[in-house]
């Protein structure tokens, strides 16, 4: 049995080295020259600062803007570090909110937010996923039916029409890959750079 | 339930089948230690291993030695990751600066990783450096899955030799299979995953401005490299807390179905290997058809139940199903297999919260787990934890017609059905038994973080997963508290190796024995009636072991849930 305990140290050492630093780090250099775009993040740049990322949600508020899924990241609380604040769409602490379906706080939660929505389009039900919270708070996309139910709110917001709106996020919908895989989806961080745009012409 | 989300199953099926035989192929010619295509390159590095650790490859170990072997590996292994994340603070690689982790989270995370449970009370992008990511998780992620092979494969040669006194060497497997069969896949799937969106870089978090002149920190990383190794070796610890449904560890609809192929197919190949060594491929097939079957049950529950979501949104008059806890990208479906999958599998990484799930839909999960992770199971593990249902089966099979059962040449006597029972029972023992003091004691119900039902069942689940080496949790609940650290962990240690020495010296008794040649008296193991036997073996024990706990937890919930009861 004695004669096992070189190979436990060495062989470890060894696969440790190739699969712990040389694997990661050879993919680190090579993914760097191949796909440079995605290993730094899909980072978005505008006038020189970085706006964000293609992939990573972030939070909109106001009304000219599409708005995201509701994001339940936290951050440490300043005050007191044992406990936690809500930070929508925290990209250094990603996470969901756990909530069960017989929680009560989600229940008044939802309530809340369907309410509000009603408010803004009476004419079209409310599309689930813009009452509920993504599981890693960072959803970057919404679903077209969450898109076009902003609509109204975003052309009155912009002073343009909802046909040209409605336009820009059927241009911005991505379907299935090949047709089958995955669901139709809007993401939200280009569809408002889009938005951008257009006032821009 | 839709038309494309069933055809979206259906494709994932049909490419993990059409994986079986190739790459059971491929993996029997590595453990045969014969020539493949990668020997030019890699033989002289494996030899290089071999010759530095004083490994002699043509000498074989007793299942003892094996086991020893494997113990001490898992020794150094335990002290690295405990050592890095203690000392990180002061290591290279660490751009965020992080501060070293305390000792019981460190503790945790150690045993988590060397048991390939890869559990996360750890927070990824906001508890660990680079180089804790590539040296301390990263490698074991490749070592202990190719410790679960190399345990498989062993038992697997107890069966096949005859009269024999040695299973293999332990060092020669588990180096043959990280340099042959893990390591040339994470290297082409690595490429795949960065070309999707996934980050691969030592650069530090980038600080944005947002469009609305908001400021957002994003989190980056060496990510692609430990997705790869992740996936493939069923590990699932997340490079970041929200683990696969972070959209940087799982970009894309189509980089998420290769990530649910990749959970299974080295799992689902081990079924063809086994089949290949013992002569008989379609002896793989049958077990591959138990796993199956089971698989697509699962999958149909959990899939009904979301589809259907809660009759909270539905009061609402919100349609659509239940999104809460899922990402858009996904949707209802993609969502659910994946669930499915990565508890059939004891992966654990999760591409929806399942602790925001309907309860029926989040009862499978549960009960994937509690049946022992044989369904494909953990790379190696699930199949060596299938055998030991198998082994039961045939002693019933054999108690029914009174004769000795025998199992592909080879009679299964009492030792054999003795550690069986042993390895099978420990397992309830650690979840039943810590569930039941985490829900009374007052500092482990604080943890909880839903009230009611839910509650309970988020501890349920947690001793489950850490018992059953998977790693996914009903991540509501706070398990960065001591309590949690140390008893998770003692968990997941019962739960890995006390599996792992009954099955070991099943391997080592079976290999002594002389095959025998079928007869006509023989129990044909590879037709339908085998198959349904195992399931039913398998359903029973499961369902005797833990319907009573699943009724205090999930099934009482759904009863609440429909009469409008909130907590």
């Amino acid at each position: 049995m004695l004669r096992e305990i070189r190979p436990a140290i060495l062989v470890l050492v060894l696969l440790t080295a190739i699969t712990g630093l040389a694997y990661p780090l050879a993919m680190t250099a090579i993914a760097g020259v191949i796909f440079p775009k995605q290993a730094q993040g899909s980072l978005i740049e505008k006038d020189g600062t970085v706006i964000g990322s293609a992939l990573i949600g972030q939070e909109f508020k106001e009304d000219k803007y599409f708005h995201g899924r509701p994001s339940a990241t936290v951050a440490p609380d300043p005050n007191d570090s044992s406990k936690t604040v809500p930070a929508p769409y925290n990209a250094a602490n990603s996470g969901g909110s756990n909530l069960g379906p017989t929680s009560k706080a989600l229940n008044d939660r939802v309530k809340e937010d369907v309410e509000k929505l009603r408010a803004e389009n009476p004419s079209a039900g409310v599309p689930v996923d813009l009452v509920t919270t993504s599981a890693s708070g960072l959803d970057p996309d919404i679903t077209p039916d969450a898109a076009l139910f902003q609509v109204p709110r975003v052309a009155k917001a912009r002073s343009m029409s909802e046909d040209s709106v409605r336009e820009l996020v059927t241009q911005n919908t991505q379907g299935r890959f090949a047709g089958v895989i995955g669901e139709p989806r809007v993401n939200v961080l280009a569809l408002n750079l889009a938005l951008d745009a257009a006032k821009a012409k | 339930m839709t038309v494309i989300g069933w055809i979206q199953i259906i494709l994932f099926c049909a490419i993990v089948i059409a994986l079986v035989k190739p790459l059971g192929w491929y993996m029997t010619r590595v453990f045969d230690g014969e020539r493949t295509f990668l020997s030019p390159v890699l033989r002289p590095l494996e030899r290089g291993i071999y010759w530095v650790g004083g490994v002699d490859e043509r000498r074989e170990q007793h299942w003892l030695t094996y086991t020893v072997a494997m113990l001490l590996f898992h020794v150094g292994g335990f002290a690295l990751i405990y050592g890095l994340m203690r000392l990180q603070a002061v290591l290279p690689f660490n751009p965020a600066g992080q501060t070293a982790a305390a000792e019981d989270l460190s503790f945790n995370t150690a045993i988590s990783f060397i048991t390939n449970t890869n559990w996360q009370n750890y927070g990824g992008e906001s508890t660990l450096s680079y180089l804790v990511q590539m040296l301390g998780l990263t490698h074991q992620n490749f070592l202990s899955a190719a410790t679960g092979i190399a345990l498989a494969m062993a038992l697997i040669r107890g069966f096949t030799r005859s009269s024999m006194r040695t299973v293999g060497n332990f060092w020669v497997d588990v180096t043959r299979c990280t340099l042959y069969v893990l390591l040339p896949i994470c290297i082409v799937y690595a490429l795949f995953l960065v070309w999707q969106g996934m980050p691969q870089t030592l650069g530090a978090y980038v600080d944005a401005t947002t469009l609305e002149g908001g400021k957002q920190t994003i989190a980056l990383g060496p990510v692609a490299s430990q997705v790869a190794i992740k996936m493939l070796g069923t590990n699932g610890g997340g490079f970041f807390n929200a683990n696969a449904a972070h959209p940087f560890e799982n970009p894309t609809a189509l980089s998420n179905l290769v990530q649910m192929i990749s959970i299974f197919a080295l799992g689902a190949a081990m079924t063809n290997v086994f089949g290949r060594m013992v002569g008989n491929e379609r002896q793989g097939w049958a077990i591959f058809a138990v796993m199956g079957l089971l698989f697509v049950a699962g999958v149909t529950v959990t899939y009904w139940a979301e589809a259907n979501g809660t009759s909270l949104l539905q009061a609402y008059g919100l349609t659509g199903g239940n999104m809460e806890g899922k990402e858009v990208r996904f949707g209802i479906v993609a969502s659910s297999l994946f669930a499915v999958i990565t508890t059939a599998a004891s992966c654990g990484a999760v591409n929806a919260m399942h602790d925001s799930f309907t309860a029926l839909g989040g009862m499978i999960p549960l009960i994937n787990m509690q049946l022992g992770e044989v369904i494909i199971g953990g790379v190696g593990a699930g199949f060596y934890g299938m055998l030991l249902f198998v082994v039961l089966a045939i002693f019933v099979a054999g108690l029914m017609v009174g004769r000795t059962p025998e199992y592909v040449g080879k009679k299964i006597e009492a030792r054999e059905v003795k550690m069986a029972m042993l390895a099978i029972l420990v397992l309830p023992l650690m979840y039943l038994g810590w569930t039941a003091v985490g829900v009374v004691l007052p500092s482990a119900v604080a943890s909880m973080a839903n009230a009611g039902p839910h509650g309970f069942t988020e501890v349920l689940y947690a001793y489950t997963s850490g018992t059953g080496n998977n790693g996914s949790a009903f991540a509501g609940l706070t398990g960065n508290t001591l309590f949690y650290n140390l008893t998770l962990a003692m968990a997941m240690f019962v739960g890995r190796f006390f599996m792992i020495v009954p099955a070991m010296a099943i391997a080592g008794s079976l290999v002594e024995k002389k095959s025998i040649p079928a007869s006509a008296g023989t129990f044909p193991t590879t037709g339908g009636l085998f198959v349904g036997l195992v399931i039913g073996v398998i359903l029973i024990i499961g369902g005797l072991t833990f319907f009573p706990v699943l009724a205090l937890g999930p099934i009482v919930e759904h009863l609440a849930m429909n009469a409008n009861t909130l907590f």
